[in-house]
């Protein structure tokens, strides 16, 4: 035999670029213009370069990336509405996506002063266009040092999403709200935002996307501009999501992104943040209920290579029944990156001893001159807090209830906006209360 | 209106016995005060009569107005008018002592088939109170006793309690920590609670208190028992003389 000898872990790239191909087999590029074509190219082949996320993979460990990648999506019932969706109260541009189609009859019109928004599907037919400089672009850069294989398949084949260009204060915020109808959906979307210097918007996203549902945002935030995201991700339990945030941070920029999950089997949001200015400031938080067949994976890299950074992770995750929970999180400090200051802090509530909350908390840092740290934490209720609230009258429920409100306000608090953290706290008292039914 | 019979107590995780037979019956309108030695179990029964985790009762019964306490979960003791101010009282972050405040006046409202209390009408209430013990709006707003210095839990205990105002006040030291000043506005505040149907049993170390809030009854409790009764004299007993006196009377 002249078959070469390979090592184990070539034999498992090798698995893994086959399984890619077939998994790509039958799979066409959308249709556009010469910049998005060559971007999608392009992510194409780095995709196949890398190969589809593999439960060897370094990162994979504790996720299975499976439902993500296998060829049909697997059934997610349609959710039927129970309550008012989130941030019914806000007054916001609203642009919706039904099954991951942009929905022009439901959407309000694209107008807001001192915002430019297009449908991708539209930005991706120009020849020229702005969004070249981002689109595909922060999501490469975020491919190093750890591989993010589904989110170059997003860019390769996602034709819908928003682009959105901020020259000014918006006046509200943009509103993407998700609709899922058909049991079997398989959406892919790709956000493109672009601040420019000074300019300031508040992106929301909320509801069930699709049975399974892939998407990207990529935020570039100019010097002094200010981004603020806060998302809930919808009640529908069977879906599947992976997301991903690529943001990159000019000097004195401001970065701020929350994430409420309620249910879901699978969530893998992966957020990636590089600072490339001075004085920016990050700050990435989610909070998490699960209960059940319910895992939830937040997934953080935030690199900084600029100096008198300031980033900030804070997660929370309550979880019971079987519920598991997971963070990866890393704060890279390049050389020079001096006067940085990274924080970080995991923790999960367990209210059983059938959940899991698996956490990997990473540092590298090259520069001396920085403060970091990082906390993660796994623990039950606080039994005296518990009796205390009792013998004031409380109800075991109740008191559980603001314990567990207690234990997450740190992540909500994240949110600038009072009225943005009011809706928010509002749906995890809904979801404490439906619980105790 | 508080009976205690016989009551035996011990530890769920080991078996010690921390209470060997405690008889002790408090009436309407009348002040009872626990003092003696460290460790003899002051803590422990009003722990259990609150309903506290990790005890088991042997023998013995507790009742509140003929209703058995000790089969009812903490929060229905409470909605029975039983209230303990904590010796250490709990930190709980997060949580707002308005909001923790306002749960449990509203619960125990419920419970008792009252309507709730509106937001407005229970602002203006907590602000008296809270200005009557000299806590500032400021600290209502902070979490539950995070952050509070020793005294200020203390009086955030007997806020709760002017709040609340239960049938049955168990003051588990109270006045410790707690500076001259605070001292005196802790004991008007439950003077001001005193009355014809309300019963306090004070457990304290210090006959200082007991000149502010006069007892009627004074018990000494030492390994598990109450071993001595007696009238406001006794307190000036312990303080002049220590334990050892009386102990020296009470048969092994
Ligand atoms: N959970 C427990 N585990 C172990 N020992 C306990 C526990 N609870 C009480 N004890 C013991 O029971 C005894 C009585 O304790 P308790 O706190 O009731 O005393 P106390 O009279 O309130 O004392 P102090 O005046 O110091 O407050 C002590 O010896 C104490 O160590
Ligand atoms: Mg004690």
């Amino acid at each position: 035999m002249n078959a070469p000898i390979q090592s184990k872990r070539a034999q498992l790239k090798q698995a893994k670029l086959a399984a890619t191909e077939e998994r790509l087999q039958g799979l066409s590029l959308p249709q556009g213009g010469v910049w998005a074509t060559e971007a999608r190219q392009s992510a194409l082949a780095r995709l196949r370069e890398m190969g589809l996320p593999a439960r060897r993979d370094e990162y994979w460990k504790f996720t299975r990336p499976d439902t993500l990648i296998q060829q049909e999506a697997p059934v997610a019932e349609v959710l039927a509405h129970d309550e008012a969706p989130v941030f019914d109260g806000i007054d916001r541009l609203k642009i919706v996506f039904v099954d991951g189609v942009f929905s022009a009859a439901e959407s309000d019109p694209l107008d807001l002063a001192g915002v430019e928004i297009e449908r991708l599907a539209d930005a991706a037919k120009a020849d020229i266009h702005w969004a070249r400089e981002i689109f595909g672009v922060l999501e490469a850069r975020g491919q190093s040092p750890v591989e993010r294989p589904l989110a170059a398949f997003n860019t390769g084949f996602a034709d819908d999403g928003v682009v959105v260009r901020v020259t000014d204060r918006a006046q509200k915020p943009v509103s993407l709200i998700y609709r899922h109808e058909s049991e079997t959906s398989d959406a892919m979307l790709h956000h493109v935002v672009r601040l420019e210097k000074g300019a300031d918007l508040t992106l929301l996203e909320n509801g069930p996307a699709a049975a399974r549902f892939n998407k990207v945002l990529e935020v570039d935030v100019a010097d002094g501009a200010a981004f603020h995201h806060v998302r809930a991700q919808g009640r529908d339990h069977q879906r599947r999501a992976a997301t991903h945030i690529f943001a990159r941070l000019g000097a004195e920029s401001v970065f701020k992104s929350f994430t409420l999950t309620v249910n879901g089997m699978l969530t893998r949001n992966e957020c990636v943040v590089e600072f490339t200015g001075d004085d920016a400031v990050a700050h990435v938080a989610g909070a998490c209920l699960g209960d059940g067949d319910f895992l939830h994976d937040d997934t953080v890299f935030i690199t900084h290579d600029a100096v008198a950074c300031e980033s900030r992770q804070v997660f929370k995750k309550v979880l019971r029944n079987g519920a598991t929970g997971v963070f990866q999180g890393k704060i890279l400090v390049k050389p020079g990156a001096q006067k940085t200051d990274g924080y970080q802090k995991s923790q999960s509530l367990l209210l059983d001893d059938d959940s899991q909350f698996l956490a990997k908390p990473e540092l590298e840092i090259y520069a001396d001159d920085v403060a970091c740290s990082h906390g993660s934490t796994s623990g039950a209720i606080d039994e005296e807090g518990l009796f205390y609230l009792r013998s004031r009258g409380i109800e075991e429920g109740p008191a559980t209830d603001l314990m567990t409100l207690a234990f997450l306000a740190e992540a909500v608090e994240e949110i600038e906006d009072e009225h943005l953290a009011e809706e928010i706290t509002a749906r995890l008292e809904g979801w404490l209360a439906r619980r105790r039914g | 209106m508080l009976e205690i019979k016989g009551l035996k107590v011990k530890l769920e995780e080991e078996d010690k016995e921390i209470l060997k037979g405690v008889d002790l019956t408090v009436e309407p309108g009348s002040v009872h005060a626990i003092m003696g030695p460290n460790g003899s179990g002051k803590s422990t029964l009003s722990y259990v009569l609150s309903g506290r985790e990790g005890y088991v009762v042997t023998e013995g019964s507790a009742t509140l107005d003929g209703e058995d306490l000790l089969d009812l979960e903490p929060e229905e003791r409470a909605a029975l008018g039983l209230f303990l101010a904590f010796q250490y009282p709990v930190e709980i972050p997060g949580v707002g002592n308005m909001t923790f405040l306002r749960t449990a006046v509203n619960a125990q409202r419920k419970a008792r088939g009252k309507e709730e209390m509106n937001a407005t009408d229970f602002l203006k209430l907590i602000r008296a109170k809270a200005k009557e013990l000299k806590i500032d709006a400021e600290m209502l707003k902070r979490p539950v006793n995070v952050g509070f210095s020793g005294g200020e839990k203390k009086r955030n205990e007997i806020l709760q309690m002017a709040m609340l105002e239960p049938k049955m006040c168990i003051l588990d030291e109270t006045d410790s920590g707690l500076d001259v000043d605070a001292m005196k506005l802790v004991s008007d505040g439950v003077n001001a609670l005193r009355d014809a149907g309300r019963g306090f049993l004070v457990i304290t170390h210090y006959q200082r208190l007991l000149d502010h809030i006069i007892p009627d009854v004074v018990h000494i409790m030492a390994d598990g028992r109450i071993v001595k009764s007696g009238g406001p004299e006794l307190a000036q007993e312990v303080e002049r003389d220590g334990y050892a006196g009386i102990m020296a009377e009470v048969p092994a």
